[in-house]
């Protein structure tokens, strides 16, 4: 005789895991597929409150984490990028470019501005990965020299917080020569001994990694952000091996010595302003 | 025997009957005047044939198996050569040569990516592809020439950065951007030429120069036509597209103004045709640029090379 008989809607309860999620309200997390109240991950920056992990945002959600309300400037809002070599691939360049425009309701895929962090005045570059995967063309290029030329300017520190598949094919060569541009005017804002602050969220790769999202004064790194120079697709087929586990992430790069300190997002603006109020003696 | 690309078959075949008339040729027989007539058509269709490249035969041509590579140039071009090894970190990196040399008795320094030629010395020098201890090894040795004032050549053929484990868990990344923003502030001349493959940013971590040269066949580009066509196409494969797209020829380049300063030109039908012509044409160059910068101060190479990365932008403003 049996005892203890299983109940059918207990197995039925556990299958209710991949039952499609209703859009909106509640959302199930990429990373340990609990589902979750949206609100409450909102409240939580945007990290799951379960396992930790750090959905992606938007730039304009997360100049909202870092800078003190209300004094926000954004500069070049106006800067669009141009289509110079007719390139085309399944769709021309052009559209891609109005598309994303559309899309994202901003000019490019990085928007930059001054503004205070705890009251100290700073010069911030925030990508946007949803617009054309975060790329690096020559509107990328120059908004981030010029936000660079705008901490030179005014002596105020300059974070840039990445979020790219590296430089934009569609602008070819020109877009290698922003990684070229951008580090040139970091080496002009070291001599002059301003701080810069690379933040690298998930994911950053290719020329943006290769340029000025390595040559932070401090290199910070989100937890678990995939960071690297090549995609690990480029890797596999090139080696023919599968890479270790947790190769690219952020806690790898802290233990080859690639990032000084990987910090969470609920605690980045505490951590940047401890690290800033050090850097300028304030 | 020369190797030929598939658009050479035509001049191939030509080459091949020349050949062969050479052969039959006896003291009765005398083929001069066929040859002769064969030999114009030969030199015709060269010219044609080249004049009317795709984008894709020149990115070929660019890697062709017997174009001059970085220490061909060096051997015809300078005197005095050493080579230097290492970064003093980690071992040296054979994809990419330093050392010292003397170009028109004028001490200098020369830095180059390196590819091999047969089987085993491709692997040696990893098909021109350098590890961060390359470019690490780079900078040294460009230091090393600013503190003791000589002029820096460097010559780019790569189809790129290794993506390997290693190379990622040494930091390829931080070390292309670490060489990005230490050439700029180098007070010595630094002249570049890209002689073959001008592959991403694993060419620019030794092309931030007051001059950059292309050779004539030469191609550069964010990306090889291959990884576009897998990314953009989904399919490798359409890398004749990705190049027609890419716009990566020295005439391509040249167009935007601001990117290179001058098209070297090559002997007819490349530079592996005529490696000491192709030499001697790139040393009239690289003599007439430094002469050019041999006039600036130190803080006016600075201030050059800055202004013209500076003005790479294509964008709209209102």
């Amino acid at each position: 005789m049996v005892w203890f008989r299983k109940k059918k809607s207990l197995t039925a309860s556990v299958e209710k895991k991949n039952v499609q999620v209703p859009e909106g309200v509640w959302t199930k997390c990429k990373n340990c597929q609990e589902i979750i109240y949206c609100k409450e991950i909102e409240r939580n920056f945007n990290v799951c409150p379960k396992c930790d992990y750090h959905f992606r945002i938007g730039a304009r959600e997360r100049i909202d984490l870092i800078i003190d309300a209300g004094t926000f400037v954004e500069m070049d809002a106006k800067m669009r990028s141009v289509d110079f070599l007719d390139f085309k691939d399944s769709k021309k360049y052009k559209e891609r470019i109005k598309a994303a425009v559309k899309k994202a309701g901003d000019g490019d895929a990085v928007i930059c501005g001054e503004g205070q962090l705890d009251g100290l005045p700073v010069v911030v570059a925030v990508f946007d990965f949803s617009f054309m995967g975060g790329s690096m063309g020559s509107v990328v290029g120059e908004k981030i020299t010029r936000a660079i030329e705008k901490g030179l300017e005014t002596q105020a520190p300059v974070l840039i917080f990445s979020s790219s598949g590296g430089a934009r094919m569609q602008e070819s060569i020109l877009s290698l020569m922003q990684m070229a541009k951008t580090s040139a005017a970091l080496a002009r804002l070291k001599a002059a001994g301003i701080p810069f602050i690379s933040v690298l969220t998930d994911p950053t790769t290719g020329g943006v990694t290769a340029s000025f999202a390595m040559l932070g004064d401090l290199n910070i790194a989100e937890p678990r952000a995939l960071i690297g120079f090549a995609g690990p697709r480029v890797i596999e087929q090139t080696i023919r091996q599968t890479l270790p586990e947790g190769f690219q992430r952020s806690e790898y790069l802290l233990e080859h010595g690639m990032v000084d300190m990987i910090v969470k997002r609920q605690e980045m603006k505490k951590s940047l302003s401890q690290i800033l109020r050090i850097f300028t003696r304030s | 025997m020369s190797q030929y690309l598939d658009f050479e078959k035509p001049i191939a075949e030509l080459h091949n009957k020349i050949s062969e008339l050479r052969e039959y040729s006896t003291d009765n027989v005398d083929f001069t005047s066929e040859i002769q007539k064969f030999e114009k058509k030969a030199e015709r269709l060269k010219k044609e044939i080249y004049s009317n490249l795709t984008r894709w035969q020149r990115t070929q041509l660019a890697r062709h198996a017997e174009r001059p590579y970085t220490l061909d140039y060096i051997e015809r071009i300078f005197t005095d050569w050493f080579e230097i090894h290492g970064d003093r970190n980690y071992r040296d990196d054979p994809a990419l040569v330093c050392g010292f040399a003397r170009i028109d008795g004028q001490p200098c320094c020369v830095i180059g990516h390196q590819k091999g030629r047969n089987t085993k010395e491709k692997v040696h020098r990893n098909f021109g592809m350098p590890n961060p201890e390359g470019y690490r090894k780079a900078l040294r040795v460009m230091q090393l020439a600013e503190q003791f004032r000589l002029p820096i050549f460097t010559f780019v053929d790569t189809p790129g950065a290794f993506p390997g484990i290693g190379a990622e868990e040494r930091g390829q990344a931080e070390a292309i951007a670490r060489n990005l923003r230490e050439m700029a502030t180098l007070t010595v001349p630094v002249i570049v030429t890209v002689t073959g493959e001008g592959g991403s940013g694993g060419a620019l971590a030794i092309a931030v120069g007051n001059r950059v040269l292309m050779m004539q066949y030469s191609v550069y580009a964010v990306i090889s036509p291959e990884g576009c066509a897998a990314i953009l196409w989904n399919d490798g494969s359409k890398g004749p597209q990705a190049a027609e797209a890419l716009k990566l020829t020295a005439q391509d380049v040249d167009s935007l103004k601001t990117v290179i300063d001058d098209i070297v030109p090559e002997p007819s039908g490349g530079a592996h045709q005529n490696p000491i012509e192709a030499a001697a044409t790139l040393k009239q160059y690289l003599l007439k640029h430094l002469n050019e910068l041999l006039e600036y101060s130190p803080e006016g190479l600075v201030e050059q090379r800055y202004q013209r990365f500076r003005a790479m932008t294509e964008i709209e403003e209102d």
